[in-house]
Order: C-alpha cells, then sequence, then structure tokens
C-alpha cells in the first residue's frame, strides 16, 4: 500500500517510505528493542562476560521494569520527535515501542510472580493492596492491557475516535509506571526523578502545542500588543500530518489522533 | 555461659587448612597491615607449634564463649564472592555492587577508635590495642537487610560488650553510638548528601551488653574486606542490617537515645530498634518473609523469624515494650 504523497525526495534503497518502515525501520527498531532482553539473558546465564551480579532476582526485576519505563517514554517521544525533526512517518513505529513497553512490563511482573514471591498468592495480594508502590505497578500493569488489545488495525478502525481517546491512557500510565519507580527506592530518589523530569518536558511539550492551553491564554494574550503565536511550529505540519492520516489510516496507525500519545 | 554446638561442620564452609591457622594469620594479617585478603600462604608462614596458642577450632575447648550460632542445618553460609559483592555501604554508592569497586581506596591504617562520653577510660586508641587475636572468635550469624533479603556469613570478633567493658561506662550510659569514618576523599558516596554523614547508629546498653552483640574484624578467616565495614564493624544479627554500621571511628556513652542515621532520614520507615520482626511490615513492604541470597533462580522465599531467630537470646531486652510503637 503505498502512497506517493509520503514518499521522500531522497529515495532510499529504491524503497517508498512504506516499504521502508516495513523492511528496514521496523525490523531494524524491532531488533532493538530485544536487545535489554539479550543482554538479560546474557548476564543470567553469565555468557560473554555479561553478569547478573549476586542477587538474579533483583536484577532481573529492576532491569525489566526499568527497561519498561525506558520504552514507554520513548513511545511518548515520537510525537515530539516526529513534529519537531519533520518526520511525520515516524508515527508508525510508535505501536511498535508501546508493545514492547508492554511485554517488558510483563516481563517485570513475570519475574516478580515467578521468583521473587514464589506464586505465593496470599503475598501477591496484600503487596498490591497494601503497598502503595506495588498497587501503582499493579495499576499501570493492568491499565496497559486494554491499549495493547486495541492495536490492532481492526481494532483502530472499529473504535474510530474513541480509539484516541482510550489511548491518552498512555499518559496516565506513565505517571504511574514513574511514580512507581519513585516510591520502591529506599532513599536515593535521584535516577526516578530524572525520568519525572522527563516526562514533565514530555508533558510541556504537548501542552505547549495543545490548542485548548491557548485558549486559556487568551484572554492573557489579548492584553499584550503584539500577541504571539504558535502557530509558526504547528502550521507548515499540518498539510504533512493530513497526508500521514491518510496513509495511516490504512496502514494501522492512530487515524485520528496524531497529537495522541 | 551458652556454648552450641554448631551444626554446620566447619569444614563445610573454609578449608581446614585455614580453619585451623586463623588466629596465626588474622594476627599475622593485622600486625602487618597487610590488605584485604590474606590467603593459606599467610597462615602456613606462623607455624602452629611456636608456643602461642594460635590453634582455634569451634570444638577447642579453649574457645569457651565462642557462640557459634549456625542457624539450620541447610543454611549454608553464603560465599566469599556473595558476601563482598553484594554490599549496601552509602559511602561508597548506592550500587550493590558500588563498595566492592571503590572501597579499595580507602585507607584502614593506621585507625584509630575514639571513646568519649559516660565512661572512666575515654580518648583516642590506636585500633591494635583491641585487636587481641587470642580473643578473635568466628560466629555463623544469619544477616536479614531490611530491604528483605539475607544472608548466613562466618564472621571473626569478638564481643562488643568486652570491648565496651574496658572503658568502665558509668551508671549514666544507657546508651552507646557508633560513628562511621567521614572521609569523602576516599569515601566517594559521602560527597552525596543522601544521608546524614557521618553515618551514626547506636543501641541501648543493655542491647550492647548482650553476648550476641558483636564487633567484626573478620570474614571466612580472613581480614575483613574494606566493603564489608573495615577495619572494625559492628555486627547485631537480630536488628536489620543497617543497625550493624561500618567502619567505626567513634564509640560514645550517652544518657539519651541517639539520632541514628536512618531514622532521623526517614523516620517512619526506620526505628530506632530496628529489630527484626516479621509481623511489623516495612511501611511500603513487607517483613513477614525474605530472599537467601545465592539460593537458586526458583528457591521459594523463607519466612523471616522473629528477632531473625534469635529470640532466646535477645527477647528479654523488649519484655513489655510494644513492638509495633518501637520498631
Amino acid at each position: 500500500m503505498t502512497d506517493v504523497r509520503t514518499a521522500s525526495p531522497t529515495p532510499f534503497l529504491g524503497l517508498s517510505v512504506e516499504r521502508r518502515y516495513r523492511f528496514v525501520y521496523k525490523p531494524l527498531v524491532f531488533l532493538a528493542c530485544l536487545i535489554p532482553l539479550v543482554w538479560m539473558t546474557c548476564a543470567l546465564f553469565g555468557w560473554f562476560g555479561f553478569s547478573a551480579g549476586v542477587d538474579q532476582v533483583k536484577f532481573l526485576e529492576l532491569r525489566c521494569g526499568k527497561t519498561a519505563l525506558n520504552m514507554m517514554l520513548l513511545t511518548l517521544m515520537v510525537t515530539p520527535v516526529r513534529q519537531l525533526a519533520r518526520l511525520p512517518n515516524l508515527v508508525r513505529l510508535r505501536r511498535m515501542l508501546g508493545l514492547f513497553a508492554f511485554f517488558y512490563v510483563l516481563l517485570h511482573f513475570a519475574v516478580y510472580l515467578l521468583l521473587d514471591v514464589d506464586l505465593d498468592w496470599h503475598m501477591v495480594a496484600s503487596d498490591i493492596f497494601k503497598r502503595p508502590y506495588i498497587t501503582l505497578g499493579f495499576t499501570a500493569l493492568l491499565l496497559l492491557i486494554p491499549l495493547a488489545v486495541t492495536s490492532t488495525n481492526r481494532m483502530m478502525r472499529r473504535l474510530g475516535r474513541r480509539w484516541g481517546r482510550l489511548h491518552r491512557l498512555t499518559y496516565v500510565i506513565a505517571i504511574l509506571g514513574v511514580w512507581h519507580f519513585y516510591w520502591q527506592e529506599k532513599i536515593d530518589v535521584r535516577e526516578p526523578l530524572v525520568y519525572a523530569g522527563i516526562l514533565m518536558v514530555l508533558f510541556g511539550y504537548r501542552w505547549i502545542r495543545s490548542p485548548k492551553m491557548w485558549a486559556v491564554l487568551a484572554p492573557l494574550r489579548t492584553l499584550r500588543s503584539a500577541p504571539t503565536h504558535p502557530a509558526p511550529h504547528t502550521k507548515p505540519a499540518l498539510p504533512v500530518r493530513a497526508q500521514t492520516e491518510r496513509a495511516l489510516g490504512a496502514s494501522g496507525v492512530c487515524p485520528t489522533s496524531p497529537n495522541g500519545p | 555461659m551458652t556454648t552450641r554446638i554448631p551444626r554446620i561442620a566447619p569444614s563445610e564452609i573454609t578449608p581446614p587448612e585455614t580453619y585451623f591457622n586463623r588466629r596465626a594469620f588474622l594476627s599475622a594479617a593485622l600486625a602487618a597491615g597487610a590488605g584485604a585478603t590474606l590467603g593459606r600462604a599467610a597462615a602456613a608462614v606462623v607455624p602452629a607449634a611456636a608456643g602461642a596458642p594460635l590453634q582455634y577450632r569451634y570444638d577447642a575447648a579453649d574457645s569457651v564463649g565462642a557462640l557459634v550460632h549456625a542457624p539450620d542445618q541447610d543454611e549454608t553460609p553464603n560465599t566469599w564472592e556473595q558476601i563482598t559483592h553484594y554490599n549496601n555501604f552509602y559511602e561508597f554508592g548506592i550500587g550493590k555492587g558500588d563498595p566492592a569497586r571503590y572501597a579499595g581506596q580507602l585507607q584502614t591504617r593506621p585507625w584509630n577508635l575514639a571513646v568519649a562520653g559516660e565512661a572512666e577510660v575515654t580518648g583516642s586508641f590506636p585500633l591494635e590495642k583491641f585487636l587481641n587475636p587470642y580473643a578473635l572468635e568466628e560466629r555463623i550469624y544469619r544477616f536479614r537487610c531490611v530491604e528483605a533479603w539475607s544472608m548466613v556469613i562466618p564472621w571473626v570478633g569478638f564481643p562488643l560488650a568486652a570491648l565496651l567493658k574496658q572503658f568502665k561506662p558509668t551508671s549514666r550510659a544507657k546508651y552507646v553510638t557508633f560513628e562511621t569514618l567521614y572521609r569523602p576523599s576516599q569515601m566517594p558516596g559521602q560527597r552525596v548528601p543522601i544521608l546524614k554523614w557521618p553515618y551514626l547508629e547506636g543501641l541501648r546498653i543493655d542491647e550492647a551488653m548482650n553476648p550476641l552483640a558483636f564487633m567484626v574484624v573478620g570474614l571466612y578467616g580472613r581480614v575483613l574486606p574494606n566493603q564489608n565495614g573495615a577495619p572494625l564493624r559492628l555486627i547485631v544479627p537480630w536488628k536489620y542490617g543497617f543497625k550493624s554500621i561500618k567502619s567505626i571511628v567513634r564509640i560514645a556513652f550517652t544518657e539519651q537515645q541517639p539520632q541514628t542515621t536512618w531514622s532521623v532520614a526517614a523516620p517512619n520507615e526506620y526505628g530506632f530498634y530496628a529489630n527484626v520482626n516479621p509481623n511489623v511490615p516495612h511501611p511500603r513492604w513487607s517483613q513477614a518473609s525474605e530472599r537467601r541470597i545465592g539460593a537458586s533462580l526458583f528457591h521459594e522465599r523463607q519466612a523471616t523469624l522473629m528477632f531473625n531467630g534469635y529470640a532466646k537470646e535477645v527477647a528479654y531486652l523488649y519484655k513489655g515494650m510494644n513492638l509495633h510503637t518501637y520498631f
């Protein structure tokens, strides 16, 4: 399904954008997303000089959790990067990143369930209901399920406008994830705070770009003689966005919410 | 005198040749000011029949007072590698591997121990003064971290009470405060104000005098590695690991309960007592069970024991106290 209008002026391997993503970029990103898994496996078995340290369970739990968070933040970075770098097609990679975030969250939970608490359901239940940071993490996991389930092309088409609204849950999940990270830390919260900072930048970007924010600030702007408008950023992007939407409507990326997660 | 017959044969832990000459090479090492690890070669240098009572064994008649707590048959001690590469010693960084990575730069010689407060003997003393090799004994203790993991560790040292009595604490000495070295040039973790440095810990005087409270200078019959708190650390096996302060430079006898580091950093999470107690959860996680470090990947968690399994020896200290309040 090639759309000539999305074709880049500089041809690459003689492939259309569509094909380039399908046969080059997506497989590469897929492999890149598997690197943490491969690394953890090597560390676990002590291959190639990697080591999981003395406490392998904690190592796996922590690495899976952190990788999931990294994937989550990468997913949220797609929109700003595609807009600022004028690479609208990047959105085609977003679903894969999101699903990898889900994958690593599931691994994280599996390590917790099977290796850390050894299927002690009593402990799992008390953890989920009594330990706030686990409550947060578990909620994030639950919220990711509907997003993963509705990530198929068919579900996108079926849900239409509602798909975009549903997938705004990503923001909530990211906050829960970082909060979960922050809360499990014994005393040194520097790293979780870095994650929180990145998240704030990503949210701030969206806030600045959102028309609603400007509507709220409109009365303030009228007070000034020479109003400045953020349009210079958004305007040139619009036609491109319209194009990609059309192209992507068929290829399965969110048809309604290019500014979505 | 509580003397226990060990249920783990010493031969299961360390090669016998290391065992028999432990005192010899510990004293040799301490005297020579050698580095952290002294192998069997050092031991062999000192002939066993040189006159001094060098031999030290669990079952030796002269090791009266050697409390050997070998918890259970299946609780084999952790390996040297595990004990020395999985440490919480924030003075060297917060990662579990940081102490092993950065503690090598710490100069532990010369080392002075300052004694202050409500005692007849106060002042500053070279550490060697207290390291009488004849008094060294080995104790295999469970070690339970507040983070819900645990190990079994063969420490070498002497009873804390034996040390404290030398200073003749007065009747006003209700508490003992311990202080870790503050030396950011060699302790990179101290350049970051994660905790209030120097690290402070404390015990009630009766806790400190309990025979289980132990001053450690060695591990597995070798001189204590820096990352484990060289040259002198405390081990209070019935309390969470953070009470067992490392690299001690100062001991003070006080009338007031000391403001210990963790209880100041997060008063609702870490108390002054910090007794291992499966019934009092940490506000953010359960303390009912623990993961034994070094167990196989699919090894089940094990139940945490009251006072880390040392209830018989220490429960009397807390009679009538609400352990939920005094956690």
